[in-house]
Order: structure tokens, then sequence, then C-alpha cells
């Protein structure tokens, strides 16, 4: 048998291609130059910001069959995940020399972990969401367990596996069900059969959904699939976990709504309800156990549980409003995030991690720079206007509202009035408390940038919501 | 010829053995052991559903489930290697320090 051959098209993987290159040189970077420690996270800086500009050239395009689809939602979401890539290069300088992580390896598997992601970002078909993601998952696996001798990394690392690893088996063999079904792993395929046999009903099909919005719950960090975020959160190294809190979510939810719309448009008057209450339950769990919480870390991980809950919002309705909302929400949780666990980085200190709530008290008095940030970064997870949170969470109610969820809105509207007592809590014990011991901080070049980055983001975004909206907007998937 | 549904029931057999090994099993290596049997029982519902539906998706993916699975391994081991140094343990119970 004779099996023509063509190349495909390589230029909509130019980007993923560099990345894997630069990941591949930092390795050799930090084997020839081992004194120049610095030279590593200044190539990974040049890198983003140019893959960055590239990302925003690079005209829409479908290649590997319609494996691999670049679309302004991919770009999107690419650019989100690139800038979280970003933000931890720049805090991480520090931090590293802090708790001695060997640098080389840990930049390359970041690098490789976001070609993962833009990887599934930009898949067309289930084959590659799988690979993509497990690119992504393998590289952060190793990335939690990095300090080998802390046995928090340890069990982290350990935990992330197992039940990374079990997620994923849940969605192939959801994947597999589809398959069965449909007879294609395309996702447009999978529709365009669904519509013409008529077996949107068939339980088989159905299991199959349901194990594979499972799996991608667990990614997203999703209430029931979210027992593993507050301990691996925890457990992992700190800029480790801003990053993962900011650049798998949106990849995350990026597939997941490629795999909703693309997939399964037909049904979305069947998926939108279960989505309304997985969003709920996630804001329930994130919120109200965020309260008992004494460890800055894990409240922060039971808040992104939280934040899942509200971007899950603007994807259940399957209207672009709704997409839009979920998209800039996930850019404007990135700069709120981030600049959260830059103000953690920034007080950490040798022997001291100053993780617990109790370890910012008098913050303000000692340092006003530092508590102002904070201050600014909860109001807006808050979402108290006028900082971006507030748009971000306006913009998914008004659609949720729009599409005719009143109830989970109302209920959205409560849980979020419930998170002002914990984030508002850490801002009591900055402000109004007295400092028991002295604040060492380190400013260095990187965290001064991420701070500034995340502060303009956070208040430019406030003010002026337009430009990012109407990015969002056009950013959509052509139905 | 064998009927696709019996193989459909094999691999489901399989999968549930495997989800039961990881929720009740507290060793680390029989929980991944179960994991494993996990995937093959995807990657025999693949096979069996691709020579009946003749189509070549389903093997070519279980091709790339079954590389990911040895990556999958490589990793997993070395962290169990790593907690083994530190803890001198391989069992979930014994690693309960993150909670709260």
């Amino acid at each position: 048998m004779n099996i023509p051959f063509t190349l495909p098209a390589l230029g909509p993987i130019m980007p993923e291609m560099l990345l894997v290159c630069m990941a591949i040189i930092l390795v050799a970077v930090d084997l020839l130059f081992p004194r120049k420690k610095e030279l590593l996270s200044q190539l990974v800086v040049l890198t983003t910001i140019g893959l960055i500009v590239m990302l925003f050239k690079q005209t829409p395009a479908v290649t590997f069959g319609t494996m691999f689809i670049v679309d302004p939602y991919a770009i999107f979401f690419k650019i989100i995940c690139l800038f979280g890539l970003l933000m931890t290069t720049l805090l991480s300088g520090q931090y590293l020399k802090i708790e001695k992580i060997n640098q080389g390896e840990y930049y390359s598997l970041m690098l490789f972990s976001v070609v993962g992601m833009m990887t599934m970002i930009s898949a067309g078909d289930l084959i590659v969401v799988y690979l993509g993601l497990e690119l992504m998952a393998l590289s952060i696996y190793c990335l939690v367990g990095l300090l080998k001798n802390d046995w928090r990394a340890n069990e982290a690392s350990l935990k992330y596996f197992l039940m990374g690893a079990f997620s994923s088996a849940l969605l192939l063999f959801g994947i597999s069900l589809l398959y069965g079904m449909t007879g294609t792993t395309d996702l447009a395929g999978i529709a365009q059969y669904c519509l013409e046999a008529d077996i949107l009903t068939n339980p088989a099909l159905l299991t199959g959904f349901a194990l594979v919005l499972s799996g991608f719950c667990f990614k997203v960090g999703a209430a029931p699939f979210h027992f593993w975020t507050p301990d691996i959160y925890h457990g992992a190294p700190t800029t480790i976990t801003s990053f993962m809190s900011v650049a798998p979510k949106a990849a995350g939810f990026a597939v997941l709504g490629r795999f909703l719309i693309m997939a399964f448009p037909e049904s979305q008057d069947q998926w939108g309800p279960i989505i309304a209450i997985i969003a709920l339950l996630s804001m329930a769990v994130g919120n109200i156990i965020a309260i008992s919480q004494q460890n800055v870390k894990r409240m922060l991980a039971y808040s992104s549980i939280a934040h899942a809950g509200y971007a899950l919002l603007g994807l259940l309705t399957g209207t672009s409003d709704g997409y839009s909302a979920t998209m800039s929400y996930l850019y404007i949780y990135a700069f709120m995030n981030m600049g959260a666990f830059a103000v953690v980085i920034l007080l950490c200190t040798k022997g001291h991690r100053r993780e617990s709530l109790t370890d910012y008290k008098g913050l303000a008095k000692s340092n006003p720079g530092a508590a102002l940030l904070m201050l600014i970064f909860l109001f807006s997870l808050t979402g108290i206007p006028p900082t971006a949170g507030f748009i971000g969470k306006f913009y998914l109610l008004k659609a949720a509202l729009a599409a005719g969820y009143t109830w989970t809105v109302i209920l959205a509207v409560i849980f979020s009035a419930i998170s002002a007592y914990f984030y508002l809590r850490l801002i009591r014990y900055m402000y109004m408390e007295e400092a028991p011991q002295q604040f060492v901080t380190h400013y260095s070049p990187g965290i001064i940038a991420a701070l500034a980055i995340s502060a303009i983001g956070v208040i430019g975004i406030g003010i002026f919501p337009g430009t990012l909206l109407n990015w969002a907007a056009r950013s959509l998937i052509v139905f | 010829m064998i009927p696709l549904s019996w193989y459909m029931v094999l691999a489901t057999i399989l999968f549930s053995i495997g989800i039961y090994g990881v929720l009740v099993r507290r060793n680390i290596i029989i929980m991944f052991l179960s994991i494993e049997l996990m995937l093959n029982a995807v990657n025999l519902n693949l096979v069996a559903m691709s020579h009946y539906l003749d189509s070549l998706r389903g093997q070519s993916f279980t091709f790339f489930i079954i590389t990911v699975a040895a990556a999958e391994a490589a990793i997993g081991l070395g962290l169990v290697i790593v907690l083994f140094r530190n803890k001198k343990t391989v069992y979930v119970d014994h690693i309960n320090e993150l909670k709260g």
C-alpha cells in the first residue's frame, strides 16, 4: 500500500517549535555557562516577549489536517499562557536563590509545559488535546517536585501526579467512548456526526461526554474535582504555584470552551445546567472553605477554585457574550493573582517562607508600598470597583443573566459577598495589627517589574476596560 | 466473530478494576499500576473500535497513549524514589502532612 505523504504547513506551529528549541537551548546554556545564572531568565523573558509579538501578528490558519487550529481564540489564550510564563520568570530570580533551585531545568520545564498548553489550546482533535495536556501536566509534576529535599514538595508532587494521571485516564476513557460512538476524534467531525446520526441521547455518548468533562474540570480545578488544588498549591515552590494558578487554568478553560462549542453545540441546553451546578459548587467550596484557612497559599488555592467557578459562568451560556466574558476574566485573573503571589514571594526570606496569615500583621507600617499593592490585588480578587476584578465579574454575571440563569447569578453574587470576608481579613491583619517582627524585603528588578505590570494591569483594565473587552470579543471561535 | 460490545464490556471491567485499585489500595506503586490498567483498558477499547469502525485513528491514538504512559511511568517512579529517600515509605497514609 502506498500512502502519498505531503508535509503539512509548518508556519502556524512556528511559535511552538521556537519554544521547544529554546527549552533545549536553555539546558545547554545552563551546562555551558554555569556561572551566568541571570542569562537564563533574561533569555526566557526575551523569548516570551518575542513570541507574544509574533502571536499578535499571526494569521489564522489550519494545519495537520484539521488537527491544529490557529484562530484568534487560540492566539488570545496563548498570550495569557505566555504572559503567565513571563511574570513567573520575572518573579523567579530572587526566589530560586533563596530556595536553591537549579535554574536550567526549572526554566526548561516551564517552557515545555507552555508548549503543551499552546498545543492543547490550538487542538482541533481530541488526540492533540490529550498530547498537549500530558506535555503540560508531566512538566508541571516535575516542577512541583523540584525541591527534592523538601517533604512538602515531595508530597505535593506525588499527590498531583496520582490524581492527575487518574483524571487523564478518565478523560481518555471518555475520548475512547466518543470515538467509538462517532467514529472520529475530530471536534467538528463529532458535532457533524451527532447531528447526522441523531445520537445525542445515546447513553454511551453521554457517558463519554461526562468523563471528558470531568477530566477537564480536574485540570481547571473546579469542584467536585478540586481536591488536589490546596495541597499542591501549598507544597509547590511559590513561583510554580503562581504559574499553575494562571497558565494551565487558562489552557484548561480554552480547551473546555472549544470542546463544548465545537463538538457539542447542539446540546447546550443540556450541558449548560450541568456546568452551572459545577460552577456554583466551585464557588461554594472555594469561598466557604477559604474562610478557615491560616496559610496564604492555601487561601489563594481555595480562592482559585472559586474563581474557576466564576469563569465557568461565561462558558455555560454558550453565547459569544459569555465566551468573551470568560476570556477577559481569565486575563484579568492572571494580572491580579500574579500580583498577589508576587507580594507573597517578595516577603519570602531564607528559612522563613512567611506563608501564614499572621505573618502579615503590621505590614502596612513597615512596608506601606507592599501592603498597598496587596490591598489593590485583594480588592480586585474580591471584585470591588474600580479594579479589574469588578469589570470581569460584572460582564460574567451579565452574560449569565442574559442567557436566563437568574438563580445561578443570584447565588454567585452571594458567594462573592462571602469571599470578601477572607480577602479583607488579610487586609485587616496588614493595616490594623501591630507588627511582631521586622520584615526583610528584597526588591529585585524582576519583582519590581512584575508588581508594576500587575498593578498597572489591575487598575488600568479597571478604569479602561474597553481595549481588553473588544479584543476578547474579536477573538471568538467562528461558529 | 466476537461482537464489539464484548470488547467494550471487558474494557469497562478492566477500567473499573483500575478505579477500584486507585481508590482502595494505599501503596503508591499499586495505585500507579491501577492507573496503568485504566490506560490499557482505554487502549483495548480504542483498538477494538478502530477495527470495527475500519478507521485508523483509534490505533494511532493507542500508540500515543502507550508512549505517554511510558513517560508518565518514568516521572511517577522518579517521584516515588525521591519520596522514599526522604521519608522511607511508599504508603499514601504516611504522606499526610499537607492538610487543612
